[in-house]
């Protein structure tokens, strides 16, 4: 009874905040308001987003953020927390340095980088040009390619800002491995790659495996990065336009054809993605270990 | 009985905020049973934000709005209608409000608010740059290629100085392209509000003369995706020569907040091919009533409007206690009314102005025909952002091309929003 008991306040809190919004999505995405009152539309909030030529401009950006993110974002934290976890001196001091960027609210961190990239004033170009080498548009590059400079720049900003609490869990798992199975693998010869191919990313192997999920999951709902970035844009041509501004400016920001109901069933494709993404990858990792 | 109004000057504004309480507490002094509750705010609406307050439903009795809200205000069913309401016996300078102020807060034959502020298009100029530069701060350049040879002078200053500006993010870019292809004589939707229309010789001239000067003449900074708020702070910092804006920018923004001088401003007509603008994109703001108000509440935020922002010598047009207060006055805004009322309002003005007209001289003379805003404006602005931001940022766009893709799309909201 106790447990229940306990169980009521998870549970409400979820009800509310997390499973009402989601029924509430799903029943919005099949529904239409005209004139204060709403009705049933059937698939049209679909068929809408379907046809609108951004949604797959949104999704191609979103995947391109995605995979550049996990290339760049996910290996630097982990190399991070392999030096981290190497050196002799000024440990504390630099775990401090890596996770300050934490610390930072992002809209802070993001202005930062907004002042970074800027092409005429910005502290990225004054060193290109202090080089001597060629400058650039960072966000505001146009072009549409994979990838984009504009995209680019948008991943390097997000995992300055994210790799500190990547990093931290990462140097957690390492200093798990018992230091024997090291000792053992330099007795038997292995230099420094292959004590991390068979000792280090076997043993931290569930820990890299939770971090890609979460990481996938997060990057897939892409936002504040490229909104603030782009001034509340979507870059050159759409270049750094993601499926969740998509839906902010199906909801909001196109005050006068503002469309709860689009937003909601763009919203719902999103969630139906990630948790066929989510139950697929689960169901890979539970075959593995058996 | 009380009546809830917002957009009320926070005290952040001082003289504003005192202004609006003396408003509140004379007409409070005149009308006994009626009570004004103000909220306070500044902005007065972030678009975001009204969205989710007119979903909920919980706006004040008389509430602020864009002219470009009209459609969701009332999709959301959340405006009363006030027509009955509203007559030359209870809103005197009825018959003197500028049709398209009035059309923007009408739908069929229906009323649904009052409008307060409206507001054409211009040519700011920066007069110490254009002194500077050798050009003459009296004559504002009014074609394209004049604009264009002025902004190649006004940069040669170095110093980080630019000839012209413009936006390209924030939705303000495409509400400055529609407002320029205006005054080319062109149209950004088909009149019959079903197409876009911009995808013309006039869109075409307005994109061209951006791209020369942004990489030809390099009279534009490389730093682009510039929102509303931006230009007036390099306005004020005496670091850009020309950009277009409404009269307000410069009371409102550029001198009070941005710490500009007052007197380093003037303004020209809306550049065009010709010289002389064919028009203007107009809009403004207004006030509109809570669909759950009683008749009397109605009635009350009616005589409210009236007397705060329909009335020459009262209230916002009490232009001796603004310059006593020490507000710039003379400035050729807000156009609200014509006919005899206008004369009155003139007549006021002048009596206090604290600016010299002949600043705005070419602008108040060009008297450019107000167009409205286009349907879905926010929607059509948002499309054309990033158009403006490829001209600006891309050397080799291909302007052609990017009209016809944002054509497609605007075509795609008129068909949904229908």
């Amino acid at each position: 009874m106790s447990a229940h008991g306990f169980l009521i306040g998870a549970v409400l809190c979820f009800g509310f905040f997390s499973w009402y919004p989601i029924c509430r999505e799903i029943v919005m995405s099949f529904q239409k308001s005209r004139l204060g009152v709403t009705s049933w539309a059937g698939l049209s909030n679909y068929e809408r987003i379907f046809r609108d030529p951004t949604f797959w401009t949104a999704w191609k950006n979103t995947l391109e953020f995605t995979v550049l993110a996990l290339i760049i974002g996910y290996a630097v934290p982990f190399f991070v927390a392999i030096l981290l976890n190497e050196l002799r001196h000024a440990k504390g001091y630099l775990r401090c340095l890596v996770y300050l960027p934490v610390m930072l609210p992002p809209t802070s961190a993001l202005l930062l980088f907004a002042y970074f990239y800027d092409p005429s004033y910005g502290l990225f170009n004054d060193v290109l040009r202090h080089l001597h080498l060629p400058v650039s548009q960072w966000v505001q590059s146009p072009g549409t390619g994979l990838p984009s400079m504009a995209m680019i720049s948008v991943v390097i900003a997000a995992t300055w800002m994210n790799m500190g609490g990547a990093t931290l869990i990462y140097l957690a798992a390492l200093q798990n491995i018992p230091g024997e199975l090291y000792d053992a693998a330099e007795l038997d010869g292995a230099g420094l790659f292959r004590k991390i191919r068979h000792v280090t990313i076997p043993q931290t192997r569930l820990i890299l495996s939770m971090l890609l999920l979460l990481q996938i999951v997060a990057t897939m709902q892409m936002f504040v990065e490229a909104f603030i970035l782009t001034n509340g844009g979507a870059g050159v041509n759409n270049n750094t336009l993601s499926v969740v501004n998509l839906i902010y400016q199906y909801a909001f920001a196109l005050s006068g054809a503002s469309n709860y109901n689009s937003a909601s069933a763009l919203g719902v494709v999103l969630m139906l993605v990630l948790a066929v993404f989510s139950g697929g990858y689960l169901w890979l990792t539970r075959q593995t270990d058996r | 009985m009380t009546i809830s109004v917002d957009c009320a000057p926070p005290a952040s504004a001082p003289q504003q905020h005192k202004e609006w309480l003396e408003d509140v507490a004379l007409f409070e002094k005149q009308n006994p049973n009626i009570t004004v509750n103000s909220i306070f705010e500044n902005p007065c609406e972030v678009p975001a934000s009204f969205t989710a307050m007119l979903k909920a439903g919980n706006e004040p009795n008389v509430f602020y709005t864009y002219f470009t809200d009209k459609n969701q205000v009332l999709d959301a069913g959340q405006a009363a209608d006030i027509t009955s309401y509203v007559n030359s016996k209870t809103v005197p300078a009825l018959k003197d409000i500028v049709p398209t102020a009035l059309a923007a807060v009408t739908a069929g034959k229906t009323l649904y608010g009052l409008p307060t502020v409206n507001y054409t298009q211009g040519l700011i100029i920066n007069r110490v740059l254009f002194k500077q530069a050798g050009l003459n701060p009296d004559q504002p350049p009014t074609t394209w290629a004049e604009v264009e040879q002025d902004a190649k002078a006004i940069t040669k200053l170095g110093h980080g100085i630019f000839g012209y500006g413009d936006y390209s993010a924030g939705n303000n870019g495409g509400w400055h392209f529609s407002s320029e292809i205006d005054a080319e004589g062109g149209h950004m939707i088909n009149s019959a509000g079903t197409g876009a229309a911009f995808n013309s010789d006039q869109g075409k001239a307005v994109l061209q003369a951006l791209h020369q000067m942004r990489f030809v003449d390099h009279s534009m900074s490389p730093t682009q995706q510039l929102a509303w708020g931006t230009l007036q702070k390099q306005m004020a910092a005496n670091k850009l020569g020309m950009y277009i804006a409404a009269p307000d920018d410069i009371y409102n923004v550029i001198v009070p907040q941005d710490g500009g001088n007052i007197n380093d401003y003037g303004m020209g007509p809306l550049p065009s091919t010709s010289g002389t603008p064919a028009g203007s994109l107009s809009g403004g703001n207004d006030y509109m009533f809570a669909k759950r108000d009683t008749p009397a509440q109605i009635e009350a935020g009616i005589k409210w409007l009236v007397f705060e922002n329909l009335t020459p010598g009262v209230g916002f047009y009490n232009y001796a206690r603004q310059k006593a207060d020490g507000f710039p006055v003379g400035f050729p805004e807000p156009q609200m009314f014509t006919g005899a009322t206008e004369a009155k309002q003139q007549q006021l003005m002048t009596k206090s102005a604290t600016v010299n007209p002949a600043y705005f001289s070419t602008f108040a003379s060009a008297h450019e025909l107000a167009m409205g805003e286009p349907a879905d404006a926010q929607a059509v602005y948002k499309t054309l952002d990033p158009v403006m931001l490829e001209v600006l940022t891309n050397p080799n766009a291909n302007i052609s091309q990017l009209l016809s893709t944002a054509t497609g799309q605007v075509n795609q909201i008129l068909a949904n929003s229908g």
